[in-house]
């Protein structure tokens, strides 16, 4: 993934001072972009069962790629 | 909840007769048919025309008290016109092929359900369902139908080899058996009740305002929706025009709206007034407040009884899918009864009528169920993913997919039905949206329609390269020989030696590059449940 700091930090920017129902119309505009840009429907599906199956995982669970040490 | 109204119709009365059954002698009859709606009607018609002598009874005395179901698709058209009430519709109902969805004052997109010629009926015909009952009744007496009315059906009792109904009437009551009984009396259906059934779904909370309007306006024969419209912040509204100047205004009231309350003149007419503009005049003609409800029997058939139309499912009004999905069940019905009792049908043909309608009925209530959940989103999540589809499709074509204002019937496509025969490895280069299971679609035919050539029985259509001519029959069953050029032969992909089977119901039983009679026979033989 390129420029992925910079993509986190403007997902974080561009919700700064908005309030929780002004964050989920942002969230909510963005997903159904991302949606088209992705383009397949049976993976956009994936995307959103993946993302609802790992809404358990918690933060400071082991994740893949390697650790600072 | 009825509001003071000022209908401009007076209904028709049919008057009870007294039958000769009171005279102690418990008669039988072949077929039973309960409530005369547009599907009991259907299937009575349907039925008769095939041979089988049908009684149909029904509680009330006349017809549908308001406007109710207004939309006919397509498909019931056709199915309709095959039934012998075609020119009444045509002459009566108003077309329409495009539909409008706003969002706030201004135009989302445009659509147009029927972008093509050559096709006998439109999309839709809006028309009372008053109106379509009274044309059905009329066919129904002409082909001498047996129509008791004040009859309610008051008890079923499942003998095994038939069915024993119990009616009462205003002289009072009697009994009778039946071969099969057919249910077809709505979403409160006495057959359902009496049987204590479950009839399971979704409930939706938000209330709805249906006013049908007398008035003269110039909005075009069009489906107009609006979400969030000036005249009613916030919430959703929907306009069809009928026949005599009546226009069907559907308005979202939310789930804290009090149905008696929003029912009365005084709530309503205000609405109306902000809809339409402060200067055309107009009277109320027919008012309910309304929830809706997605559900539907877990079974359409228990033993000798079906269940058909709103009795066997209950969906939302968005999409026209209720009213449409019922005429198709009659039409699914009737055939394969008609051939059982004949004697020319494996038992697997009257287990298909589940087969094929439930996966129809499923995917009525999911589509019905959507279109609501857009309109009605529960949820910060939900009525942000909505809104957003909103205000996106109004910059971007692809979010106007997104925007569920109702998707319009369709006629099922039976995908899987066990009477399908399954495509040959020689028909895989098929191309277009017909293929088995799927309804006969039309297209010009020598000087008329060729839905008007599939007028009841099995047939054959079969492309020929010089002048349309061949065979008149293969394995017993007509064949209709065309050119394999122009709008039949595009709708079908016909190729010379193109063959297509049609069931009675006019839907594809089978397709193939050629005409074999074994071929033919062995999918006759499946299409009519043999083993």
């Amino acid at each position: 993934m390129n420029r992925a700091d910079d993509i986190f930090a403007a997902l974080v920017e561009a919700h700064r001072g908005l309030d929780e129902e002004e964050s989920l119309r942002l969230d909510a505009r963005l997903i159904l972009l991302l949606a088209n840009e992705v383009g397949d429907g049976d993976r956009v599906l994936a995307l959103i069962e993946e993302a609802h199956a790992s809404r358990g995982v918690p933060n400071d669970a082991p994740v893949s790629g390697s650790s600072e040490g | 909840m009825k509001a003071a109204t000022t209908p401009s119709r007076v209904n028709p009365v049919y008057p009870f007769r007294k039958p000769d059954d009171f005279d102690g002698r418990e008669r039988h009859y072949p077929v039973c048919v309960v409530g005369a709606g547009p599907v009991g009607l259907a299937a009575a018609i349907d039925l008769k025309l095939r041979g089988v002598d049908v009684l149909l009874v029904d509680e009330g005395d006349t017809v549908s008290a308001g406007s109710r179901l207004i939309c006919l698709a397509k498909r019931s058209l056709e199915i309709f016109a095959r039934l012998g009430i075609g020119a009444e519709l045509a002459a009566k109902g108003v077309v329409w092929n495009r539909g409008k969805v706003f969002h706030g004052d201004d135009l989302v997109y445009a659509f147009d359900l029927l972008p093509e010629e050559g096709h006998r009926w439109p999309a839709f015909i809006n028309i009372q369902q008053y109106y379509v009952e009274e044309y059905l009744v009329d066919r129904a007496r002409s082909l001498g139908i047996d129509l008791r009315w004040k009859t309610r059906l008051t008890g079923t009792e499942d003998q095994g080899d038939g069915v024993r109904a119990q009616v009462s009437t205003p002289e009072g009551g009697y009994s009778f058996t039946c071969d099969w009984l057919l249910a077809c009396d709505g979403v409160r259906s006495t057959v359902r009740g009496g049987l204590d059934l479950p009839f399971r779904g979704q409930s939706f909370p938000d209330r709805f305002l249906i006013a049908d309007v007398r008035m003269k306006a110039e909005f075009p024969a069009e489906r107009r929706f609006w979400f969030d419209p000036p005249f009613h912040a916030g919430r959703s509204a929907l306009l069809h025009k009928q026949p005599d100047d009546i226009w069907r205004i559907d308005l979202q009231l939310g789930p804290d709206a009090d149905p008696e309350e929003e029912a009365r003149p005084e709530r309503v007419l205000p609405r109306i007034r902000a809809m339409i503009g402060p200067d055309t005049p107009f009277d109320l003609e027919w008012v309910s407040v309304y929830t809706f409800r997605c559900r539907r029997l877990e079974r359409f058939r228990h033993g000798r009884i079906f269940f058909l139309g709103d009795a066997a499912h209950q969906v939302s009004p968005f999409g026209a899918r209720g009213g449409n999905g019922g005429i198709q069940d009659a039409d699914n019905l009737a055939w394969k009864l008609a051939e059982t009792m004949a004697g020319r049908a494996g038992a697997a043909l009257l287990d298909s009528y589940e087969a094929e309608r439930i996966p129809a009925a499923d995917e009525n209530i999911l589509n019905s169920s959507r279109s609501t959940d857009f309109m009605t989103p529960v949820g910060g999540a939900a009525e942000a993913l909505r809104d957003s589809a909103l205000s996106l499709s109004r910059t971007h074509a692809f979010a106007r997919s997104f925007v569920n204002s109702g998707r319009l019937s369709t006629p099922a496509l039976l995908a899987g039905s066990p009477l399908s025969t399954a495509d040959e490895p020689e028909c895989a280069d098929f191309s277009g949206p017909m293929r088995p299971g799927a309804a006969a679609v039309d297209a010009p035919f020598g000087k008329g329609w060729w839905l008007d050539r599939l007028d009841g029985g099995f047939e054959l259509l079969h492309f020929t390269d010089e002048g349309g001519t061949g065979p008149e029959r293969c394995a017993g069953l007509p064949v209709h020989c065309a050119r394999s050029e122009g709008q039949l032969a595009s709708r079908y992909d016909g190729r010379p030696g193109t063959t297509w089977l049609f069931r009675p119901d006019q839907h594809v039983a089978a397709r193939w590059r050629s005409l074999d009679p074994a071929l033919v026979g062995a999918a006759l033989d499946r299409a009519r449940g043999r083993p």
